[in-house]
């Protein structure tokens, strides 16, 4: 289904991508760092930004949707929340569930930041769902890798190689994606239980077949989620117990938009991204457990070394998400192979260095 | 590119001293399983073939290979499909074969790590005492290792609902083409820095070698049911895979085989497949009793309401395997009907289905062909596969031009020129039709990020730059 205006944005919209790969190419002859900057939404994300701010988010508007297909094309610039309307109009929805950050976040952004709510370990994040990218790497050069199509092999997974990198291997001009259908059915229940009964509990009911679709902790609540057939849903409350909650979608938003009032003020929030049924990591401070135990949030300040440590051995990683020092590194160590890995890819993308350089590690 | 700067014999004294005698196949008799793999129209022989058993055995090896340009070609059981596992002249293969452990599984995290020489279903068999499983399942599970499907990134009949190998595999280690470790991914759902893990899935062992595996594992549903639903028209179960879809249902597999396909299939399989039908469609639900049963009568249905000319249910577990076996054994199936076939691997938006096909029937008729169609119908991934005779001489130059033309349809009509079998050393043509030179010559320098000397895979997956102009100089003049 073409979209109304699509033609005659046609020929704009291609001025806009003609545009920005004039301004990679000028900034690459003068030796000028950019920032590529879609809605800001993100803007808290990562190491501070260097370099001359690269607008995106004009570059903006849904290019093809065709629901029977189950794929949605879209610039970069074009907001979550149109997204989230346009699918919704055909009873489909984008099932990583990332936060649309009071309207402000885009569908680049959210590539580049891999951002997912609480069905993450359901139903995959962004990085599962798309199936291509047109980008332009450091050299100034527009490319399209992947498809619509829900499978393709040919070359590298370019495409995906973008979630989590954090636009410094490419300004991602355009995105396809797989949508699915909103589901017929949910149901929430809550318990009053302890964070560390809870981790066990989300990961036994994670390997039962039910239509689980989230599980959380926070505030000495387990939420558990179901999704799907009508009866499945039921069937799944009966059997798993708990508090069925009248209106639970204000509290899964608060979790994905983090406006909980675990999220508030500004102490530093670290992300410990683990192994699902890691024990509960006792360091003080307060936690918040999404994603069936596999992502933990932390609150206050705490030596990052020290939570490294813990993350690593909990089978994960740590990241200094939000607020505290963002001068300093925010993500995990990488050994010596992976930081020469990382390099090299950098550097095949965008050999001078000028696309959000630092923004992830100062080393990259 | 490289220079091999050590001699055959030097290469097996210095690589017998690490893995050993029994480790080591020199003599060409013993080496000639490993000239091709599942695609043997391509073959060649290798140098040497070496089967190491540990992981300080595959990166010494590796550094050696490194230190004197060896190419080194890495293999699990040989099953692909585009002679990605074909040797290197000059080169080792180095196969995983002995790499054939499960080293653990953890029922609570759902997760499983094992050795990459593992095959596909002995995962799901392992993890079955748990009530659990791995969900890609290729139709070649049975052989195929989980290495092999990590190099490919595999699909199956199961992987409209539950992804392919690139949405079920957390981590592993590697050994770069330098012969160093590195782990890729965690136990997490993501993992620091950038996605390697997305980056290596699909890489047809260009990048480097994978030696340990984590992978996901998923309850084993309540239940699954499969409806058969036949039409005499192919345009018609096409409409009928849209409605599936646009009602909200995703299958847990939706499959659709044309005529030739099913006759083939039912004379091999026995399965009851309606001879007469014009497409078959597969579709299974999975997932609790009481979602199954909602949604197998919607299904049905729904088929019956877009003009399917018969509907069955599967009412047992041996009634769904029966249904499933025609489908499963269909390349076999259509190798009994024909001295040969070539199995093509396109991928194409659903709504273009009955288009493409009526363009292979005319292609097929002007090449004097036969082509029987299975099509992984929920992801639009088709596989043709061309019937031919290799021993009529030029028969399968012809067959290959004719499997070229389809891909480069599928590419026309919005698809791709392979969803799940691979470039390898078949579709490096084909790749140009894809990518222009810039994509291309980015592909080269990712290649170049990890492996600077170009010694793993040589000559597969991203086609020479300066050939480029060449072939399509070629094609335009028509030849
Ligand atoms: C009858 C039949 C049915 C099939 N059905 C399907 C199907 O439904 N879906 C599907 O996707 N495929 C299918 N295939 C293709 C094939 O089975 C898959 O591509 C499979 O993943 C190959 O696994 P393998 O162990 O045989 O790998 P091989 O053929 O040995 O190798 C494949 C590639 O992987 C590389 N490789 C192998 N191991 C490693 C490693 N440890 N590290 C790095 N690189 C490595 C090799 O270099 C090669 O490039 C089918 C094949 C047959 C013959």
């Amino acid at each position: 289904m073409k979209r109304k205006g699509v033609e005659d944005g046609e020929s704009i919209m291609g001025d806009i991508s003609k545009e920005l790969v004039e301004k990679v190419v000028t900034a690459r002859e003068e030796g000028r760092a950019l920032n590529i900057v879609g809605g800001g939404s993100k803007s808290f994300f990562g190491r501070t930004a260097e370099g001359e701010p690269l607008e995106v988010a004009g570059h903006s508007g849904i290019i093809s949707y065709n629901p029977i297909e189950l794929v949605i094309t879209a610039r970069c610039g074009t907001t979550m929340e149109e997204i989230k309307q346009a699918l919704a109009e055909h009873g489909q929805v984008c099932p990583f569930e990332s936060p649309v950050f009071a309207g402000r976040a885009t569908l680049g952004g959210t590539l580049a930041c891999n951002f997912s709510g609480p069905a993450r370990p359901c139903l995959g994040s962004i990085r599962d769902a798309v199936l291509g990218t047109r980008l332009i790497n450091g050299k100034g050069e527009e490319m399209k890798f992947g498809g619509q199509v829900m499978k393709n092999v040919a070359g590298y997974d370019v495409s995906r190689l973008q979630a989590g990198a954090l636009g410094t291997l490419g300004v991602i001009t355009e995105i396809s994606m797989k949508v699915l259908p909103i589901p017929a059915a949910t149901a929430t229940v809550a318990m009053e239980m302890d964070v560390a009964e809870s981790i066990g509990l989300m990961n036994r009911v994670a390997g039962q077949p039910a239509p689980l679709s989230g599980s959380a902790w926070v505030d000495g609540k387990l939420y558990l989620r179901f999704e799907g057939a009508a009866s499945a849903v039921e069937g799944a409350v009966k059997k798993f117990g708990g508090e069925v909650m009248e209106e639970s979608s204000a509290f899964w938003e608060g979790v994905t938009e983090q406006t909980l009032d675990f999220f508030q003020g500004d102490a530093p929030l670290w992300r410990l991204s683990v192994k699902s049924n890691a024990p509960h990591i006792d360091a003080g401070g307060s936690w918040l457990v999404d994603w069936g135990g596999a992502q933990r949030w932390l609150r206050g300040d705490f030596d990052k070394a020290e939570l490294e440590r813990q993350a690593s051995e909990a089978g994960g990683h740590l990241s200094l998400f939000r607020y505290g020092d963002r001068s300093g590194e925010v993500f995990h160590t990488a050994s010596s192979v992976q930081q020469r890995l990382q390099k090299n890819l950098k550097a095949a993308f965008d050999p001078d260095r000028i696309l959000n350089p630092g923004r992830l590690y100062s080393w990259l | 590119m490289n220079e091999t700067t050590i001699s055959k014999a030097q290469l097996a004294d210095a690589i017998r001293q690490l893995v050993g005698a029994d480790n080591l196949i020199i003599d060409e008799e013993t080496q000639k399983p490993y000239e091709c793999d599942g695609l043997s129209v391509y073959c060649e022989m290798p140098m040497l073939v070496v089967l190491p058993e540990t992981r300080e055995q595959v990166r010494a090896v590796m550094k050696i290979c490194h230190d004197n340009g060896v190419p080194v070609v890495a293999r699990g059981a040989g099953t692909g499909l585009c002679a990605g596992a074909m040797p290197n002249r000059d080169g080792i293969v180095l196969s995983l074969a002995r790499f054939s452990r499960i080293l653990e599984i953890d029922p609570q995290a759902r997760i499983a790590r094992v050795e990459p020489g593992v095959r596909n279903l002995a995962i799901s068999e392992a993890a079955g005492e748990y009530g659990l499983y791995y969900a890609p399942d290729p139709s070649s599970q049975i052989a195929c290792t989980i290495g092999g499907n990590v190099a490919e990134n595999s699909g199956g009949v199961h992987c409209l609902k539950y992804g392919l190998t690139v949405h079920n595999i957390l981590g592993f280690e590697m050994i770069t083409a330098d012969g160093e470790v590195v782990q890729i991914g965690c136990e997490a759902f993501d993992s620091p820095g950038y996605d390697l893990n997305a980056l290596l899935i699909g890489s047809e062992g260009l990048l480097g070698v994978v030696t340990e595996i984590t992978v996901k594992l998923l309850p084993t549903p309540e239940k699954a049911r499969v409806v058969m639903a036949a039409f005499d028209d192919v345009e018609k179960a096409g409409n009928a895979v849209a409605a599936v879809i646009a009602n909200g249902i995703i299958p847990a597999g939706l499959e659709m085989m044309d005529s030739h396909a099913i006759v083939a299939a039912e004379d091999f399989a026995k399965a009851g497949y309606p001879t007469e039908a014009k497409a078959l469609l597969l579709c299974e639900v999975d997932g609790t009793i009481e979602e199954v049963e909602e949604h197998i009568e919607k299904v049905e249905k729904l088929f019956l309401e877009q003009g399917a000319f018969s509907c069955r249910k599967s009412e047992s577990e041996e009634e769904r395997a029966l249904l499933w076996k025609g489908r499963k054994s269909a390349f076999p199936a259509v190798g009994r009907i024909s001295p040969d076939y070539y199995c093509m691997d396109g991928t194409i938006p659903r709504s273009k289905l009955a288009h493409v096909l009526l363009e292979i029937e005319k292609m097929s008729d002007s090449y004097g062909l036969r082509v029987a169609n299975v099509f992984h119908a929920g992801d639009g991934n088709l596989h043709p596969l061309i019937l031919f005779d290799a021993n009529v001489p030029g028969e399968l130059e012809k067959t290959e031009e004719f499997g070229g033309k389809i891909l480069e349809l599928s590419v026309d009509v919005g698809g791709c020129i392979t969803g799940e079998h691979g470039v390898g050393k078949e579709k490096l043509r084909q790749m140009y039709k894809q990518f222009n030179d810039r994509e291309l010559a980015q592909f080269h320098a990712i290649k170049d990020a990890f492996d600077p000397q170009g010694l793993l895979n040589p000559g597969k997956g991203i086609p020479e730059l300066r050939h480029c102009q060449e072939y399509r100089s070629i094609e335009a003049e028509g030849c």
